[in-house]
């Protein structure tokens, strides 16, 4: 297939075929990184600006040295020391970024639907690195990028999703790449956190309160992180509780498969949503996520660059 | 409309006759590294290692290469399929042959010399192509060329070759334009073959 999007603002309006070329795009670019010279000229010349107007360091970065290895230039661009703390307007921001000539605009925003926004008046294409508690599409291409190399398939798989749903873009992306490519997904967390409704975003979604249910069965864990800074109100007592309640430990390990896969989006929270050992155990994938966010990444850029707006693709 | 060019026995002559002439003289000292570029010369490449290794007694490393992080076209296109890159060993100091089905324009040559480069520097990087159908637009030239074939813009050149020589329908083909069809862009034509 050819891709043609101009931009990657979510995973929800993505075909399944096109979420696996995208895929398959990633693997290749997973192999330039595993040679001595890891960059290539695909988008040589060409600008790149990450617009973070709301924190992130590990997004960032990673987004940064994926354009870098495609040879673009790249502008790092951060609310906090930025015109947006001067009273700015964010569409007033992208359009003085566009007119520096910026071909790619990269952009994480505390509000959902920001990169939509943008899109529908910039000339450049725009990339969403997490928009609100809305999706963040880059990280859940890189779970499911992670879930079929290791498994060799995403469909049929049993993939538990555990933790804070309701303020999570990383869940929705996840769930919408997920229920697309056929796997069967279960949400489990704490019921102010992980409402009934979520069963109506596709047929293969269930949720459950029951942790032991949750982990007994599953091919994939996938442990979040309790969002903190997008709760209004506590949703929880405490993180102790949280931790007997929910955590991921060695008690409910013996639960899990021995070759399921254990996940985070990072950053963890040892000791929380999950026991230090377990981190770092043997069924731990949460660093090749990060490598492999890296070749996502380049993969969406790639793609995203040759991609035109569809009245002119048609 | 379709002409065949070469059939299936043809091809499998000219193909040996290609192998003798990268072996050259003596062999031994030199064996080269054959690579395949993405997609209609890995088949290619793989046949010629195969002919090869029986002409020098032993194994010819052969990988794939693909181009397109390499184009000239990038910008003025939908990003193009990629396919892997598997370069056998080190290349550092080796004569590499590059092989591909058709020379065209030389644009996707150029390409793959700057892809090759980013694993070594090879002694040497000869090409060796099945057919060679005119319209260059660089200063490359293939080194081992199996035929020539005059054509012009509206036509295409298939080259169908399967890897163990089995393939009944093997053989090499000229392909007319359909009368109502706008003028090719050479240099996107070149292009397309290597894409999926």
């Amino acid at each position: 297939m050819t891709w043609h999007r101009k931009h990657l603002l979510d995973l929800q309006s993505l075909r399944a075929e096109e979420i696996v070329h995208l895929l398959d795009t990633a693997r290749e670019f997973k192999a330039v990184g595993e040679r001595s010279i890891k960059k290539v000229p695909a988008l040589r010349g060409k600008t790149v600006v990450n617009l973070f107007v709301e924190p992130s360091t590990r997004t960032r970065i990673s987004f940064e040295l994926a354009a870098l290895r495609l040879s673009a230039d790249v502008i790092n661009f951060s609310a906090e020391a930025s015109s947006l703390k001067k009273g700015e307007t964010l569409k007033d921001t992208a359009r003085n970024l566009e007119a520096l000539n910026a071909d790619i605009i990269i952009l994480r925003h505390g509000s959902s639907g920001a990169p939509h926004f943008l899109s529908r008046f910039l000339g450049a294409h725009v990339l969403n690195a997490g928009d609100g508690a809305h999706e963040h599409p880059t990280q859940g291409l890189l779970d499911v990028f992670t879930i079929r190399e290791k498994k060799g398939r995403v469909e049929g798989l049993n993939v538990t999703i555990l933790g804070d749903i309701l303020y999570s873009r990383v869940a929705r992306s996840n769930l919408w790449a997920l229920s697309k490519l056929g796997a069967h997904v279960t949400l489990c967390g704490p019921p102010t956190l992980v409402p009934k409704a979520f069963e109506a975003f596709a047929p293969n979604v269930r949720v459950t309160w029951n942790v032991e249910e949750a982990l007994r069965g599953a091919d994939v864990i996938n442990l979040l992180r309790i969002q903190h800074e997008r709760q209004k109100a506590s949703m929880f007592p405490s993180t102790g509780e949280y931790a007997a309640l929910f955590g991921l430990n060695q008690s409910r390990m013996a639960l899990v498969k021995p070759d399921a896969l254990i996940m985070h989006p990072g950053p963890i929270n040892r000791g929380v949503e999950i026991a230090s050992a377990i981190a770092d155990g043997p069924q731990s994938v949460i660093l090749e996520q990060v490598t492999n966010g890296l070749a996502v990444r380049m993969a969406a850029l790639y793609l995203v660059h040759g991609g035109r707006s569809l009245q002119v693709a048609g | 409309m379709t002409t065949p060019l070469l059939d299936a026995p043809s091809l499998r002559r000219t193909l040996e006759r290609m192998a003798r002439e990268i072996a050259g003289a003596d062999p031994r000292p030199d064996l080269p590294v054959l690579v395949g570029i993405q997609r209609g010369g890995v088949a290619v490449a793989r046949r010629l290692a195969a002919e090869l290794a029986m002409i020098v007694g032993r194994e010819v490393p052969c990988g794939t290469l693909d181009v397109t992080f390499y184009r000239d076209d990038l910008d003025r296109r939908a990003a193009p399929t990629v396919h892997p890159t598997e370069i056998p060993g080190d290349i550092q100091g080796r004569r590499v042959v590059l092989v591909d089905d058709v020379f065209f324009t030389g644009r996707t040559i150029r390409a793959a010399m700057d892809a090759l480069h980013e694993f070594g520097r090879p002694s040497r990087v000869q090409l060796a192509v099945v057919i060679d159908r005119g319209h260059r637009q660089l200063p490359i030239r293939p080194d081992v060329v199996g035929h020539e074939v005059t054509t012009n813009l509206g036509q295409s050149v298939l080259v169908r070759c399967s890897e163990g020589g089995d393939g009944d329908d093997d053989g090499v083909f000229l392909r007319e334009a359909p009368a109502n069809a706008a003028p090719k862009d050479p240099v996107t034509s070149e292009f397309l073959s290597h894409a999926s």
